[in-house]
């Protein structure tokens, strides 16, 4: 399948990924502007993202990826009636990525239009039955209309404004191999963005605190033990030990929506609670240190409930706790 | 190739046809049996377009959530609403579910009859049976005076339940009544939907047994709702707008008895028709002995707890052997008998006829209603009136 304007790359099915085109066809310009971009936008400096993000288009209008990502900033900056425009016209131009749709359903969701929301997703996933993020959407959308159709049998009053949209907004098309590993950051639609800072500050305190005793012994090579870590972390999620599962995220766990702690592990517990069954299992793990007590780790995962399988890309960021336990500091999926 | 599409299209003809003249409640009942059935998309797309005709139907909408709900995660009931609301509110469509289901799956077996209808007189065209426990509303037709089951429906009864026996006490009376009026929609505010039909309660039973209240109808439901719980109404009969015009129909005003039980017996029909004899008999018995001027044997057919107004049996037969000794012949004729047991009863039937009178005195013809209770091995009258 040829995608009109992106030069070389061509999609293959099943696969989440439009190999960020930017990188691999465009210019170096049209790249750094989007990744300029992304930067700010993770930074919350939405406006100046969207310079970058228009500086791009105006040298290649149909870029996708400039046009998904000038969709994100401006549901961010809740300018949602251009963004729904954006969107509409990827799913119209590629109808094969899944993203816009389910960028779309959860602009609609946070309107409070489910039927709308539900169909985008449901053609998400028609595209890429494996993603993950358009599934967990999905089962939001539809707890939220099977809530209105309750309303409706108990004619209970419709101003049920006070559920907040907790959908999932897409951030980016592609997951490049490249080694900037953001994959599509599960985010909310308003989210904190100070969260996002968060995280690199509490990471710069470790060093600090390592730095107290001095001269450290030469580490033994730790790929094992983090390995280790990584498949008693998928055994505790298919065994549904849900409390074993959450001791395996650090106390300053990024959480994917920078909601508070608490909400997090609220949601996973419903999440894994609501499955009769799962499975996980992780296949090509590749991991690299980043110093002494980071890692990153990235595999493939395929999770598989009585409700869904999913096979995709995962990345853990670990970090050794002062008590020598690998922890999960953060989670990317895509 | 042809013959093929022909094939097709008859077939998707026939669909359509069945479609269009499946009630809410069959098209409901296709979605519990597709999700019965493991199809749960399947039995999505039927709730959805049922809902769509029937935007009111609110037990749609709520097997509907549970299908949407399903999607997200395993129910843990059925009406598995998530909100915290009165459980009330929520039982009440469950039990309409009950309800219909229970009615659209346990059909009553052709091969029987209910009990409590005897005989229906040549001009009831049609019998209105109502089950509580069921929540269901029978229409039978007259077949040479004996019951077919033509229709049913389900109703929504009082909400303290049955036997009604005081002003305000939110029941449904049990017992033997007549359609007594018909209201149509233009005389009625929207509560009481498409129409309504008062009946006869109080009875001359009830008012026996000294019960009071009034007012006890069949009617519709407001324009906002499909349907109402099975436990709803302040003591009337309620059915869906689209079923009580089904059921206005059938209706001959004066005429058509509804008659309340709490459970109808279905029973064999030699049964039934030996039953109908008996008391037939007994009643033939009763107008000849009229006739023959035989006072002490007339008198035999009335229970030592007679009653009519406020003569009791010893005024009764004071009276009647008066009337009797004074004429030198006496002939009696009856004509459209109708004979109904009378729920809860153990053999207690109402029997209405035409009375024609005739002696060498007064003649006249009258509607006449009895009350005849079985004591030990003969039937009895306990109640006689203008019927």
């Amino acid at each position: 399948m040829q995608i009109p304007d992106a030069p070389r790359p061509t999609l293959r099915r099943g696969l989440i990924a439009l190999i960020a085109c930017a990188v691999l066809g465009a210019g170096a310009a049209l790249a750094d502007e989007i990744e300029d971009a992304n930067a700010l936008l993770k930074a919350g400096q939405h406006r100046q993202a969207l310079e970058h993000v228009n500086k791009a288009l105006a040298a290649k209008p149909r870029d996708p990826q400039a046009r998904f990502l000038k969709g994100v900033i401006l549901t961010e900056q809740g300018g949602t009636k251009e963004a729904i425009e954006i969107f509409s016209k990827l799913t119209q131009d590629f109808p094969e990525l899944p993203e816009p749709y389910n960028n779309l359903a959860v602009i609609y969701a946070s309107q409070g239009q489910y039927e709308k929301a539900r169909t985008a997703l449901e053609q998400s996933i028609r595209t890429h039955p494996s993603y993950a993020t358009a599934y967990e959407n999905l089962g939001d959308v539809y707890a939220k209309l099977a809530s209105q159709a309750y309303d409706k049998a108990l004619q209970l009053d419709k101003s049920n404004t006070g559920a907040q949209n907790k959908l999932s907004l897409v951030r980016e098309i592609a997951r490049g191999p490249a080694p900037v590993a953001a994959a599509a950051v599960k985010e909310p639609a308003k989210p904190a963005v100070t969260a996002a800072q968060k995280p690199p500050a509490a990471v710069a305190q470790k060093p600090a605190s390592v730095q107290e005793k001095p001269a450290p012994a030469p580490a033994p090579d730790p790929t094992a033990e983090i390995l280790k870590t990584v498949n008693g972390w998928a055994q505790a999620w298919s065994k549904k030990d849900i409390n074993a599962y959450l001791a395996y995220y650090a106390k300053d766990f990024k959480t994917p929506g920078g909601e508070p702690r608490a909400a997090w592990e609220k949601t996973r517990r419903a999440r894994i609670e609501g499955a009769k069954s799962i499975s996980v299992g992780i296949s090509s793990a590749k991991v690299t240190l980043n110093g002494t007590h980071q890692a990153t780790v990235s595999f493939r995962q395929a999770y598989r409930s009585d409700r869904f399988k999913a096979n995709s890309s995962k990345t853990l960021v670990l970090e050794k706790s002062p008590d020598g336990r690998w922890q999960i500091q953060q989670e990317k999926s895509g | 190739m042809t013959r093929l599409a022909l094939f097709f299209a008859a077939i998707a003809c026939a669909l359509s046809a069945l479609a269009a003249t499946a009630t809410p409640e069959d098209r409901l009942s296709s979605v519990f049996q597709a999700i019965e059935a493991n199809r749960r998309d399947e039995a999505l797309k039927r709730v959805d377009a049922l809902i769509r005709d029937h935007p009111n139907f609110r037990l749609a909408h709520l097997v509907r959530g549970d299908l949407l709900l399903a999607r997200a995660r395993p129910l843990e009931t059925f009406g598995n609403v998530t909100k915290n609301v009165p459980p009330e509110k929520i039982d009440g469509l469950r039990a309409e579910a009950l309800a219909r289901l229970r009615a659209q799956r346990q059909r009553p077996s052709e091969d029987r009859l209910p009990r409590l209808v005897l005989q229906m007189s040549a001009e009831q065209k049609h019998a209105f049976l109502v089950d509580s426990r069921r929540s269901r509303l029978y229409v039978f037709a007259n077949d040479a005076g004996r019951p077919r089951l033509v229709a049913d429906y389900y109703v929504t009864l009082g909400k303290n339940g049955v036997e009604k026996t005081r002003e305000g006490d939110q029941k449904t009376p049990l017992g033997v009544y007549y359609v007594t009026g018909n209201l149509p929609r233009a005389k009625l505010t929207d509560f009481y939907g498409s129409g309504a039909f008062p009946i006869s309660y109080p009875n001359e039973w009830d008012r026996r047994l000294g019960r009071n209240g009034h007012g006890i109808w069949l009617h519709g439901v407001p324009s906002d709702v499909y349907s109402r719980p099975p436990r709803a109404s302040d003591g009337c009969i309620v059915l869906a707008n689209s079923d009580l015009d089904s059921v206005a129909r059938y209706v001959q005003v004066g005429q058509t008895p509804v008659i309340i039980a709490d459970e109808i017996e279905w029973a064999d029909p030699a049964a039934v028709e030996a039953d109908r004899r008996s008391l037939a008999a007994a009643l033939e018995q009763w107008r000849a002995d009229w006739q023959s001027r035989d006072t002490a044997k007339y008198l035999e057919h009335y229970s030592a707890q007679f009653r009519s107004g406020n003569q009791n049996f010893a005024a009764w037969a004071a009276h009647k052997r008066k009337v009797n000794a004074a004429k030198s012949w006496i002939k009696v004729g009856l004509a459209r008998v109708a004979m109904f047991r009378y729920p809860r009863g153990r053999d207690f039937v109402v029997v209405t006829f035409d009375q024609d009178y005739r002696s060498d005195g007064l003649s006249n013809v009258m509607r006449k209603r009895q009350y005849w209770l079985k004591e030990g091995a003969r039937w009895k009258i306990v109640y006689e009136g203008a019927g």
